[in-house]
């Protein structure tokens, strides 16, 4: 390979590790991290020495990639998306016998929305104006409130959207984001890259993952305290690790919040389609924000919204998009130049966004099929959530909060003080420690909690509820075993 | 105030212009949106202007999407066999179909046929694992300057004219842009003068310069460089202490025969060592241009030679933040790299639409390159390779007046009067980077061709109505031949 013969000595070089931007060296993101390189290395050990191991295969419970697991696309979306990959066979009579009759309907309404049918040229830099169109109303059918089209920017998957508002608001260290504490490391991340920093505000395990606004107001003030510019609010609804959903009255206490303490609101709500539990509901910030009576200048709100979750789970497609209210025309137009840059998200992505937010109807050829696909693929995932719930729920010293929705639990660990001594030995977080024995043991990733953020003290990881529901049991089997073997060996 | 407004933006996001869709393209919308026929040629979008997608990929992808399809047994019947065992293949090398992340790096025997690639392109062998997948080019170009500007003491070197990528990113990530000039009247070539002039300027005044851009061919200026040239950058890279960001999105648009592409990698590896294991280079590449066209897809991958392992790992981990590039593209990409052979079933149509796309390019080119050449006061070289032509329009100085009254750059008031008169959308060279004094505007080759004498046509019209509105009399009988 080419390299033998690469310098092995890289300290002349331009670009090395001491001289490459530090906030790329500061940066994390534990959900690919550490943990998954060991497990992709065991796979391939695995894979050349099969029985190797005391287990047949990896799990990979550390990422929300739903289809990686075996789950399949809802057929209807993927019907229009081929016809939209390939418009020269909508004519053909064959197309009728092959595609359902609505799936033809609605591919041809996307291809007119489209200057020339043509999929493979850059859209306007905020998405095809058709498919922004069909998104707001689907936004408006969702809250009841109106949407425009011109507030959405369609985006490859919700993270660019993200970083690019961190983009907007960071402008050098001295600026703060507040963040949930446990939180998706793509916002530390993030912060991290854009030369931030994280205010965390910490979410309470005991009383569900609950958001306080007590808390909220503490972690503000000091952070100003130290001469912080606290610009935003992140708050991820439903939660991620954590999965709860919040409730009404607090989403309004948080709208008042960021209206007095003059914050930008960035909401992410990819996970709005995964609610699990009958005494929760979603509801969009910008619907609670509208139905306090808030208009369009009242509050500064980003609301992101992705393909990859729900009951669609189309991570590999990258599609989403960020709806921005409230915002003067001078940053609006600001927000499109940096969009331009990049000329436009990829166009089928666009197109499933606008799919997810307008899918078939009660009538449409295709709505029972595509309504029951829906609905197996949710109701497997609340009895999935429910079912690890009660195993973690079961090992000792494991304390687990429901996942209420998204697609993970995040169980709290009591590690005894001989663990967390072996981990220090290795030089290893404890949390990490055991995530990588469970690994080894049984080839189950999960993500250590100190990827996420937690109290300090306390330890956790993060799974996810997806392996298919044929192999939870086994999965349940392999995880008891090996806990109970890890507190035999360390009680 | 509110919580983001004006005046607490990020300053560097201020700062970031990026012409291809600014002032222009927004005045060209507003008119389209009042009725008027605009032509856009600001931007590289065959597609747009009417170039039809190659129909074997879209296939291929159209089977990917919907997998059902390949278990019905009247898919023969739409697709063809080959078209049919590459879905298979292409679905077999992901993690779950089309709907799953991939690895952030992009699908691994995506990347292994992209190094196939590139080895039959250059005869030297290229390592996948050092080669990223990225929607589309731009992202990878701002994720490998991103590596490498640390702050407003780091100066990137950009040719001028430039696309305005780098100008754009190199300003939001907070680094200096350090010009170094491409010589108009030697078909734009390298001025090694300049070159060395621009880094000992930039140097005096406490900048770091960290690295080199090339875009070859060039974009605006379509000049493609011949290999005593790429040695040259070379050497100049490798004495400066310089990494290499070798843009080579256009590689197959080259449209005359005396400079066929080479890529920087092979001049490098045939260079040897010392210099070939020890020259940083990073090469971009795209299924945006060439004759696939495909920008909408958003699919582009960049290969690193002599980066350090730690550093790649850090590069990996940047990557893997955004998860994964879209998978879609991903196998464009593999379709790109490793398109039908003689004696598939495909193969004679790929071939017929692929030649057929690629020599319209070159008669274009050289249509437009001659219409501009026909006016007295342009200045066109002739378009060697991508998808762009860059004339150098002359402007009198009562023209020049004018603009500066209308509160307007020159180059930006004559696009905008000529986008009012004919509806052809172009971007001003002040977009690009230009020599001071001397104005351009970018148009693309890509109308189709039936439509290219009318365009011409029209644009000679237009100019010519220009300079006898704003030439000076004793001017007008000067005709450039």
């Amino acid at each position: 390979s080419s390299s033998e013969t690469m310098a092995s000595d890289y300290s002349s070089t331009p670009v090395k590790i001491s001289t490459i931007n530090p906030k790329v060296l500061e940066c994390e993101y534990a959900v690919r991290g550490e943990i998954v390189t060991l497990a992709q290395k065991l796979q391939q050990h695995l894979d050349k020495n099969p029985g190797s191991h005391p287990f047949d295969e990896i799990v990979y419970c550390n990422i929300g990639n739903p289809q990686s697991l075996g789950q399949q696309p809802i057929t209807f979306f993927r019907e229009v998306l081929a016809l939209c990959d390939h418009p020269a066979i909508l004519d053909k009579s064959e197309t009728q016998g092959l595609f359902s009759t609505d799936s033809i309907e609605r591919a041809f309404q996307i291809l007119d929305q489209i200057p020339g049918r043509a999929t493979g040229a850059y859209s306007h830099s905020q998405g095809i104006k058709g498919l922004r169109d069909t998104i707001a109303a689907g936004i408006e059918a969702r809250d009841g409130f109106p949407s425009d089209p011109n507030d959405i920017f369609l985006t490859d998957g919700a993270s660019p959207a993200v970083h690019m508002m961190m983009q907007l608001l960071i402008r050098s260290e001295n600026d703060g984001i507040l963040c949930p504490i446990p939180q998706y490391p793509l916002y530390s991340a993030s912060i991290a890259l854009h030369g931030g920093t994280l205010v965390p505000y910490f979410l309470d395990e005991a009383t569900g993952w609950g958001l306080r606004i007590s808390e909220l107001q503490n972690q503000l003030d000091a952070a100003r305290s130290k001469g912080i510019d606290v610009r935003a609010l992140v708050v991820i609804n439903p939660g991620n690790p954590t999965g709860q959903v919040l409730s009404e009255g607090n989403q309004k206490e948080i709208v008042h919040f960021c209206k007095k303490e003059n914050l930008v609101l960035l909401a992410d709500e990819v996970y709005q389609e995964n609610i699990y539990v009958s005494d929760k509901q979603f509801h969009s910030f910008k619907k609670v924000a509208r139905s306090l009576g808030f208009g369009e200048t009242d509050l500064s709100l980003v609301s992101f919204q992705s393909v990859s979750k729900g009951y669609y789970g189309e991570c590999g497609k990258r599609g989403g998009y960020m709806e921005i209210t409230g915002f003067s025309p001078e940053i609006r137009d600001q927000i499109y130049k940096v969009a331009s840059v990049n000329l436009c998200s990829n166009i089928s992505g666009q197109i499933l966004a606008s799919l997810v937010m307008s899918p078939p109807k009660v009538g449409d050829e295709s709505y029972e099929s595509y309504f029951a696909e829906k609905d197996a693929i949710l109701s497997s995932l609340a009895r999935r959530a429910k079912t690890l719930e009660d195993a973690l729920n079961g090992l000792e010293g494991v304390t687990c909060n429901r996942a209420e929705g998204a697609m993970y639990l995040f169980p709290r660990i009591e590690l005894p003080k001989k663990a967390i001594e072996a981990a220090k030995a290795v030089d290893t977080a404890p949390d990490a420690f055991y995530a990588r024995l469970l690994l080894n043991a049984t080839g189950i990733v999960v993500v250590p909690g100190s990827g996420f953020g937690q109290v300090p003290g306390t330890w956790h990881f993060r799974c996810t509820i997806l392996p298919q529901e044929e192999k939870i049991p086994a999965i349940v089997n392999r995880l008891t075993e090996f806990h109970q073997g890890f507190m035999d060996e360390y009680r | 105030s509110k919580p983001l407004d004006y005046e607490n933006l990020n300053e560097n996001v201020k700062k970031c212009q990026y012409a291809v869709r600014g002032e222009l393209y927004l005045r060209a919308s507003e008119l389209q949106k009042e009725g008027k026929k605009i032509i856009f040629t600001n931007v590289g979008n065959p597609h747009a202007l009417g170039q039809k997608p190659l129909t074997f990929p879209r296939q291929v992808v159209a089977l990917c999407q919907a997998p059902f399809l390949l278990d019905d047994p009247n898919v023969g019947l739409l697709f063809p066999a080959d078209a049919i065992a590459r879905a298979k293949h292409y679905i077999s090398l992901t993690s779950g179909g089309l709907g799953a992340y991939s690895d952030s790096r992009g699908i691994p025997g995506v990347r292994k046929e992209v190094a196939e690639f590139i080895q039959r392109r250059d005869g030297y062998p290229s390592d996948p694992e050092l080669i990223y997948l990225t929607d589309g080019a731009s992202k990878g170009v701002m994720q490998i300057l991103n590596v490498i500007i640390r702050g407003q003491k780091d100066g990137i070197l950009v040719p001028v004219p430039q696309y305005p990528l780098y100008s754009a990113t190199i300003a939001l990530l907070g680094g200096s842009l350090v010009p170094y000039y491409l010589e108009e009247t030697e078909n734009w070539g390298l001025d090694l003068f300049n070159l060395r002039q621009s880094v000992a300027n930039a140097r005096s005044q406490g900048t770091t310069v960290r690295a080199m851009v090339i875009i070859n061919p060039g974009n605006p200026t379509g000049q493609c460089l011949s290999e005593a040239n790429l040695r040259q950058v070379l050497s100049f890279c490798y004495e400066n202490n310089l990494v290499l960001l070798a843009d080579e999105v256009y590689q197959q648009n080259i449209y005359q025969d005396e400079r066929p592409f080479i890529s920087a990698r092979k001049v490098l590896m045939g260079i040897g060592p010392p210099m070939s294991n020890e020259l940083q280079l990073v090469s971009f590449h795209t299924v945006s241009k060439g004759y696939w066209g495909e920008c909408g897809q958003r699919g582009g991958y960049f290969e690193m030679t002599n980066i350090s392992p730690e550093t790649v790992d850090e590069i990996y981990k940047v990557s893997s933040i955004a998860l994964s590039p879209n998978v879609p593209a991903q196998i464009f990409m593999g379709l790109m790299v490793n398109p039908p052979k003689p004696g598939d079933i495909s193969y004679d149509k790929f071939i017929t639409e692929s030649k057929g796309i690629l020599e319209s390019l070159r008669r274009r080119a050289r249509i437009m390159t001659d219409g501009f050449n026909s006016c007295r006061n342009i200045v066109c070289n002739f378009t060697e390779g991508a998808m762009y032509s860059f004339p150098q329009i002359q402007l009198p100085a009562r023209a020049i007046e004018a603009a500066n009254r209308a509160g307007k750059v020159p180059d930006v008031f004559y696009c905008l009067k000529l986008l009012e008169a004919t509806g052809i959308s172009t971007v001003p060279g002040s977009g690009f980077g230009q020599k001071e004094g001397v104005f351009h505007l970018r148009t693309t080759i890509l109308p189709a061709e039936e439509e290219m004498p009318e365009i011409m046509a029209s644009f000679k019209k237009f100019n010519d109505d220009f300079m006898d509105q704003y030439e000076e009399d004793h001017h007008k009988a000067y005709s450039r031949m």
